[in-house]
């Protein structure tokens, strides 16, 4: 089951094509990372999810229903430029975005006071946003996007700006929403940042989608058949299906080598060879990151 | 709907919690009373200047004639003209009076000495004095009888009435010409306070970026609409607290020299001359009389009306600007040609109000820019209601359009950063699918 669907979207601005035929399937209770340099489309693509802009054509499902006006209140966002009423206190800025988004004044005081205290900032409740550190100010973007429970969190470029503690908080703060039932989505365009949590992860390039897909099912599809090997007294040579593409020493009799095996060939019996002439210290496949699957895509594509 | 009244809620009541709102709340019926208290006291100071004329009577016609008034003060001289002259300036009077013999048929040679050029009211008094008692004279030798001469005298003044379909009112040219330029005035200074104020609004929500949360949540028209509204009840709120707050600290003003309209009558009868507290309740009661002859629930009203109207739509124009600038130094372009009509209704005014039914008149008070401003201009005087009918309607229709048309700039003005702004980009935006 799909929590959101996007089906054909196109999108331009007076001067360029933005989306071009964008089609996602966004399964419930997943975290997936919608990536791209910047300019690829992603702001545009969850301004439309968000009904901030509409699609020139194509549909959009959220749990199978045609995505409408009310489906806002579903949906929390947390944009990519963040900012809030500086001359409004932190409670009842939170109140007002909370009831913005439907939800009931007593209910969301609760949670109001719930969020804070779980961030340790229930004593900040009265003063101005002015007067909060940047980063109690995206604590507070944060909570506000939350506050009202949504089945689906987008958060455009999440950590950029937060500081490493904070990165910390609000990274466990994510897993814990999915793990309750919702879906996140992760925009971004340092993919690094966000490998590691996504399940699902769509690439998008100068308005298309290059790759899409589960990424184990994607690192499995870009394997390289490389493996690392840290050892102790130089590498005399390997059997013939084995091919060393590099070897350099690291300090006196430490090597560093990368060797390159057969597809479908199993690891082990490599190891059996190495261990006949060196004593092994690392030894690891080489899996090629997010940014080195897009690079290898977009070069595939010009 | 709901959520429109959120955004009404929060607007109102961030601005109205502010220090400068409170403040200039307050302050401004105080200051606005303690100008007019300072006007009446300056008129004042002027009035009671007592003005002392010397008479030299040598026609013997007008002894003890000359009656002393509040500002004139007259004194017999014993002396001839030639006497009087040369020790003129060390007497004192700020006025000889030489009255020659005169031949009753054809009174000739009444000079007026003085230093300064003479007050018209001091002309005024010798020159009326002299008339009535040649006239008396003439017609005593005429044969005509004193008593029968005292039945004949009449003495009338003007009340001045302003007829209309409701009846007719007792009016007052002054006190109408007043009303009018200053609610013409307050309107003109309410649009540009308030339409700047959502201008900022807009500026402040765009640049700190919250507006992508909050239209993440509701429409861009809905949330413009809602700081539209916001902002006039501000402005409806700030317009009432003066008004009640004005009359209230002119009603203490009053009290405070412990008197009412009534009272402050009765008194300036008994106390006679030269009581300074009563001459200021008088001017006072004067003052309160002349309110009273303007409709001011009329002017009211229609005040509250051409608020309301002319703010929609100055509003939502200053709204369309906010949206599409990042800088108060770029709105200034975009400024000038929504501030051009309010200046020229502002100068028109001045020949509105002498001319309150012209063509002029009639068409500025038509056009939804300016109607606001120019029939405030003209609803002291009276204007009918087909008129006041037809302005308003289109005012509505003025500001349904202006607001539909800034929806449309708005809705991509305030996602769009860092580009230079032109008419043309404008233009662009507002057929723009989005």
């Amino acid at each position: 089951m799909y929590l959101l669907e996007t089906q054909n979207i196109n999108k331009s601005y007076a001067d360029h094509q933005a989306l071009t035929n964008i089609s996602l399937q966004i399964p419930k209770q997943s975290i997936f990372g919608l990536l791209g340099p910047n300019g690829a489309g992603k702001t545009t693509l969850i301004r439309i999810i968000t009904s901030i802009l509409q699609a020139d054509s194509g549909t959009i499902l959220l749990n199978g229903e045609k995505l409408q006006r009310n489906h806002t209140q579903s949906i929390g966002y947390l944009p990519e430029e963040r900012g809030l009423y500086k001359k409004m206190r932190v409670g009842e800025q939170l109140l007002y975005l909370a009831r913005l988004k439907g939800l009931d004044r007593s209910l969301a005081i609760d949670r109001i006071k719930h969020w804070l205290q779980k961030l340790e900032m229930l004593d900040w409740r009265g003063k101005n946003i002015e007067d909060l550190s940047k980063g109690m100010q995206q604590k507070i973007q944060f909570i506000a996007t939350v506050l009202h429970e949504p089945q689906l969190v987008i958060l455009d470029e999440p950590f950029s700006g937060f500081d490493p503690i904070n990165v910390n908080i609000i990274k466990d703060e994510i897993l814990n929403l999915r793990d309750k039932g919702a879906t996140v989505i992760f925009s971004t365009h340092i993919m690094d940042s966000v490998e590691k949590l996504c399940d699902h992860i769509a690439l998008l390039y100068k308005s298309k989608k290059i790759l899409d897909g589960k990424k184990k099912d994607i690192k499995q599809q870009y394997r390289t058949n490389r493996f690392e090997i840290d050892h102790v007294g130089p590498l005399k040579g390997l059997g013939g299906i084995y091919k060393i593409m590099e070897s350099r020493s690291l300090d006196e009799n430490r090597f560093h080598s990368i060797v390159q095996i057969p597809e479908d060939h199993n690891p082990n019996q490599l190891l059996k060879e190495l261990i006949i002439q060196t004593e092994i210290h690392k030894f690891a496949e080489i899996i090629p990151s997010m940014n080195e699957i897009f690079i290898s895509k977009v070069s595939e594509q010009s | 709907m709901k959520k429109i009244l959120l955004v009404v809620k929060r607007e109102y009541i961030t601005r109205v919690r502010k220090r400068s709102f409170i403040v200039m709340t307050l302050l401004t019926p105080i200051l606005f009373a303690g100008l007019i208290g300072g006007l009446l006291w300056v008129a004042m100071a002027n009035k009671v200047e007592e003005k002392v004329i010397a008479v030299i009577d040598d026609s013997g016609l007008f002894k003890d004639k000359f009656q002393n008034t509040d500002g004139i003060h007259f004194i017999y001289l014993e002396e001839s003209i030639e006497t009087a002259k040369s020790k003129f300036s060390h007497l004192g009077p700020d006025g000889l009076l030489y009255i020659p013999k005169l031949d009753i048929q054809n009174p000739k040679g009444i000079q007026l000495f003085s230093e300064t050029n003479p007050h018209f009211g001091v002309i005024n008094k010798i020159e009326s004095t002299l008339e009535a008692e040649i006239e008396r004279i003439k017609m005593v030798q005429l044969g005509v009888d004193q008593q029968m001469l005292q039945s004949i005298e009449t003495n009338i003044s003007l009340n001045t009435l302003s007829l209309t379909s409701a009846g007719e009112k007792a009016s007052n040219a002054t006190a109408t010409f007043g009303t009018a330029y200053v609610s013409s005035l307050l309107i003109y200074f309410f649009l540009f306070l308030y339409g700047v104020q959502v201008m900022k609004g807009v500026m402040e929500e765009k640049n700190s970026k919250v507006i992508e949360v909050i239209i993440s949540s509701i429409k861009p028209f809905q949330l413009m609409m809602g700081k539209i509204v916001g902002i006039a009840a501000v402005g409806l709120t700030q317009f009432l607290l003066w008004v009640i707050l004005s009359f209230a600290v002119i009603n203490a003003g009053l009290l405070m020299f412990g008197l009412d309209k009534d009272h402050a009558a009765l008194i300036s009868e008994t106390a006679g001359i030269g009581n300074k507290a009563s001459e200021f309740t008088q001017a006072n009661s004067e003052i309160m009389e002349l309110m009273g002859t303007i409709p001011i629930t009329s002017v009211l009203i229609t005040f509250i009306i051409y608020f309301l109207g002319g703010y929609f739509l100055y509003a939502s124009l200053f709204a369309l600007v906010g949206s599409a600038v990042d800088s108060d130094a770029d709105s200034q372009q975009f400024m000038i040609p929504i501030t051009i009509p309010l200046i020229i209704s502002i100068v028109a005014l001045q020949f509105v109000l002498l001319d309150p039914d012209g063509q002029i008149a009639f068409w500025m008070s038509m056009i939804p820019l300016t109607s606001p401003v120019i029939m405030l201009g003209r609803v002291p005087f009276g204007v009918p209601f087909w008129q006041l009918a037809l302005s308003i309607s289109l005012l509505i229709g003025g500001f349904i359009f202006t607001t539909w048309v800034a929806g449309r700039i708005y809705r991509v003005g305030i996602l769009t950063h860092g580009s230079k702004v032109s008419y043309r980009t404008l233009t662009k935006w507002f057929f723009q699918n989005y």
